[in-house]
């Protein structure tokens, strides 16, 4: 059995206007139908106009996709009815879109794998609808926000290359983080800036292919990737016993944890594209694809490779480095001022990760100062290394300075040979049974006396300097 | 006389009466003509050069405030909540909009008898229709009730009613003029026109309204003078007739004697007369109702109960999309909706959407290598005079009226009425119409025949007498 999964992902743009009127484009969780003017509520007579920054931002993704771009598109009008598309038309991209033939590199295994792009272009977002209780079937009325129609979109098609759900969720991630490092979109899934619709089939071992299903409400990563093992699962099952699978569009039901039937193919629409006669065809020139060119920034794929390469570290933690550029950035800052590249990968790996995922920021709130002090900490032997790692909490919650935080808590390590030495000689006198098990050739005892002096310092003697004072005296 | 006053004459008199005038004028002969859907009563007197002039404005067209209701039911109750870029135009130069003209509903037909609350009549007389669809704008102007007015023309809805009412009518280069906030009809083809006693005050209203607006993506930037050579004459021009207007069967006995007097007029004048064969002109009309129903029917999607306009409350969702829409649109627009629904659904889209917009481009470049050639093309702008109300019922007869006027607008061209004689009493136009931007040149020929027309007086149109 194969599965062949393809992907149909909107992805808002992060314009400061809307994509064909000058109303903010930032309406998420606005209070309704403030965000709004004749254009995008499609009162009668109103123009649109294309946002030049949405044609940018489209390029620059394409670009990143490694699309060939068109030096001319156009926009056209998709018509059907519904309450949350005012002008009972969306404007799009249908018959030449803005960007065509891209490929998204994803690494499966040992391999790089290319997934195909068909196409990539522009449209606008549809508004929300409210229904009055709980069900769409049991609402006695419905209201209509129009904050987010005309949002600027990008509709990304892949071919059908993906071939498990677990890749179909790799790929998004990939295509968030570059969405991000592009700068051009939140794609917050949870939050509607990153949506995707997803065409599932599968063929069995003797090559016959099952009906394409359609996927839709899948509102998060782990959803998609649920969603679509159901759906596969479903589909397996019933060409396994024979059964028909219906050419028909499913969505993810988050309470039943399953995919319900949405509509059959008889319900497909006739959309009745044709050109918008309102907006003259977008013309780009050769200078205008080169500058945006120039100005993108690396990818994380060449990005996680240069880390790699340049650092020394390993892959695993070149990826991790790189999921972001924020992470990334603190990390070659870090590295700037530090040149330690494995050691600071670690702490960001471990504790600076930990503590982000915790307090579910997503942004590195401490700056690069901070970890390279800790670390020069350690270094120097002012602090253990347990102690550093027990204090980072409290740095990356606070934003206080390491040294700060050392002296604040009394926290600084001994590293006075005549303390140390006095607490070893007063253990040795209460425990003589134990000096005589170490000289009798019981070397495992040292770690009694270690214990008394950390007990006495409360873990604050520099453990080094213990095991040295303590073996020294021990021999005698 | 305030019926007869161009903007030109307002200009050198006190006219801080001069809107409400008009409105005594409109007051008196409404009962007759039916010319307004509203008629506003209160106006701020807006300081500017033009200050005072009162102007009536196509209801298709919005106006902040005021009820703009395409003659339609499901507009009926409709306030815009922004000025249509014209109209802020022509407010800031103090021009007083003192009422909105009834039309054929959302500027479908070529009468006006299709507007959804009472037909508008000829100022000429009153049992004929005013053309259309800016009829109420023609009549308006021709009976005097205001000193000018805009129109908008889809198929030659400025010049047909201007022609079928006696006064001027000109449908500028697409582009030249904002469609900002005309409400659409067919937006390839739509464009804002004014309608006037004079080709000079057409002159002026275009040097008011034309020019690039940053809310209409299809306007151009161009820096057009129409009044510098106006007066120049159309000495040493070449002017094509194209064979087809001879070919056209129902072409009236009147209309194509006096269109042969124009062209000897032209000649007397010093221009150059060439027959010429257009030959796509004979798919003109066929053309247009393909292409204008289509894209009505995308355009007109937006008036679904939900938002504006009238609803008519079902249960459910579809059942009060259909309701609201069939009880809400008339008939002939209900006709051109399902026209351009099939014209551009997946089965079709290529047999008759596609196919026109090849023909349209092979159209244009007829047009265009006439007209480089030329410096117009000269046909009749109606092939009959004023019919009478419910004379024309087939919609098929009704639509090849505007065989001499559609060409312009696929091609983009611009084009005037201007009238030119009368048949049988009642009043003809020519039509001239040249390339892309010489708009100029256009509103220049039309003056010379307007100077020199053996028909008005002193170079002035005559105007009908109504009498209320």
């Amino acid at each position: 059995m194969k599965t062949v999964i393809g992907l149909e992902i909107h992805v808002q743009l992060l314009t400061e206007t809307k994509a064909f009127c000058s109303c903010s484009a930032n309406v998420f969780e606005k209070a309704p139908n403030t965000m709004i003017c004749p254009v995008c509520t499609g009162q009668p007579g109103a123009l649109p106009t294309v946002n030049k920054a949405m044609i940018e931002y489209a390029v620059r993704t394409a670009l990143a996709l490694n699309c060939e771009i068109h030096r001319f598109s156009r926009f056209d009008r998709k018509n059907y009815f519904y309450p949350d598309l005012p002008k009972g038309y969306q404007i799009t991209q249908y018959f030449y879109p803005i960007a065509t033939n891209g490929y998204l590199e994803l690494d499966v295994g040992k391999e790089r794998k290319k997934v195909r792009i068909r196409r990539l272009h522009i449209e606008e977002d549809a508004g929300k609808l409210m229904h009055e209780g709980d069900a769409i079937t049991k609402a006695h009325h419905t209201l209509v926000d129009m904050n987010r129609c005309g949002v600027p979109l990008i509709e990304i098609v892949t071919e059908p290359d993906l071939t498990s759900p677990g890749e179909a969720r790799r790929f998004l991630e990939k295509l968030r983080s570059i969405l991000r490092y592009l700068r051009v979109s939140s794609g917050d899934m949870e939050k509607g800036a990153l949506r995707c619709d997803a065409n599932i089939s599968v063929v069995d071992e003797k090559g016959f292919s099952s009906n394409r299903v359609e996927v839709k409400n899948m509102n998060s990563f782990k959803f998609v990737e649920k969603a679509l093992q159901f759906e596969q699962n479903r589909i397996i099952q019933a060409l396994k016993s024979g059964s028909n699978v219906e050419k028909e569009t499913r969505g993810w039901d988050l309470t039943s944890k399953t995919t319900v039937s949405m509509r059959g193919k008889e319900e497909e629409s006739d959309y009745r594209y044709f050109p918008e006669p309102d907006i003259p065809p977008v013309v780009i020139s050769d200078e205008y694809i080169e500058k945006i060119e120039e100005s993108l920034p690396e990818l994380p794929d060449q990005k996680k490779d240069r880390f790699a390469r340049d650092y020394g570290i390993p892959k695993l933690d070149a990826e991790v480095l790189t999921s972001t550029r924020e992470l990334a950035d603190f990390y070659e800052e870090c590295v700037k001022i530090k040149p330690k590249p494995k050691e600071i990968s670690n702490w960001i790996m471990t504790e600076l990760l930990r503590e982000m995922k915790n307090s579910e920021s997503e942004v590195v709130p401490i700056s690069p100062r901070h970890l390279v002090e800790l670390i020069e900490l350690v270094e120097t032997g002012s602090v253990s290394i347990k102690m550093a790692k027990e204090m980072f909490p409290e740095i990356f919650a606070t934003k206080k300075m390491p040294r700060q935080i050392v002296e604040e808590r009394g926290l600084k390590q001994v590293n006075d040979r005549d303390v140390i030495e006095k607490i070893i000689k007063q253990a040795m006198e209460q425990n003589p049974k134990a000096v005589r098990q170490y000289r009798s050739g019981k070397k495992g005892v040292l770690g009694y006396f270690v214990g008394a002096v950390m007990k006495q310092t409360r873990g604050m003697a520099n453990p080094q300097l213990v095991n040295e004072i303590a073996r020294k005296l021990l021999e005698g | 006389m305030f019926r007869s006053l161009t903007i030109e004459d307002c200009l050198n008199l006190n006219r801080e009466d001069l809107a409400a005038e008009s409105v005594k004028e409109i007051e008196k002969m409404e009962p007759v003509l039916k010319s307004f859907i509203t008629v506003c009563k209160d106006h701020e007197f807006h300081s500017g050069e033009f200050a005072g002039i009162p102007i009536a404005v196509k209801d298709n067209i919005t106006t902040k405030g005021v009820k703009t209701t395409c003659a339609s039911k499901i507009l009926e109750n409709y306030v815009p909540p922004y000025n249509a870029t014209v109209v802020e135009k022509l407010l800031l130069r103090g021009f007083t909009v003192v009422g909105k003209t009834n039309l054929d509903e959302f500027a479908m037909g070529s009468s006006t008898e299709r507007s959804a609350f009472f037909p508008t009549r000829n100022p000429w007389d009153p049992t004929r229709v005013p053309g259309g669809s800016s009829g109420g704008s023609a009549a308006a102007v021709a009976s005097g009730e205001v000193v000018a007015a805009l129109g908008s023309d889809t198929g030659g809805s400025v010049r047909q009613p201007a022609s079928l009412c006696g006064v001027v009518g000109f449908k500028p280069t697409y582009g030249l003029v904002s469609r900002y906030g005309l409400i659409a009809f067919a937006s390839s083809l739509d464009q804002i026109g004014p309608i006037t006693k004079s080709v000079r005050d057409a002159a002026i209203l275009m040097s008011v309204i034309s020019g690039k607006d940053a809310m209409d993506s299809t306007t151009v930037d161009k820096n057009i003078d129409f009044l510098k050579d106006i007066e120049n004459g159309i000495s040493g021009m070449k002017f094509a007739v194209p064979k087809e207007v001879y070919d056209y069967e129902q072409l009236d006995s009147g209309v194509a004697a006096l269109f042969d007097e124009a062209l000897k007029l032209a000649e007397k004048l010093g221009a150059k007369i060439r027959k010429v064969r257009i030959p796509s002109m004979k798919y003109a009309v066929a053309v247009y109702y393909v292409v204008a129903p289509a894209e009505a029917s995308s355009n007109l999607a937006r008036y679904d109960g939900v938002k504006y306009g009238l609803r008519v409350e079902e249960k459910g969702l579809k059942d009060m999309y259909k309701r609201t829409r069939r009880e809400g649109f008339g008939e002939e627009v209900r006709r051109r909706i399902m026209l351009g629904t099939f014209t551009l659904s997946a089965a079709y889209y290529e047999a008759y959407f596609n196919k026109a917009q090849k023909v349209r481009r092979v159209l244009s470049s007829e047009l265009d290598s006439v007209l480089t050639e030329n410096d117009a093309i000269l046909t009749p702008t109606s092939p009959i005079t004023a019919f009478k109300l419910g004379e024309v019922k087939d919609p098929l007869t009704y639509y090849l009226m505007d065989i001499f006027t559609a060409p312009a607008n696929l091609a983009g061209l611009p084009a005037i009425s201007v009238p030119y004689g009368f048949s049988n009493d009642l009043p003809v136009g020519l039509q001239i119409m040249s390339r892309r931007f010489h708009d100029a040149k256009v509103l220049r020929i039309a003056r010379s025949f307007e100077k020199n027309s053996p028909y008005n007086s002193n170079g002035r149109i005559r105007l009908p007498v109504v009498r209320a």
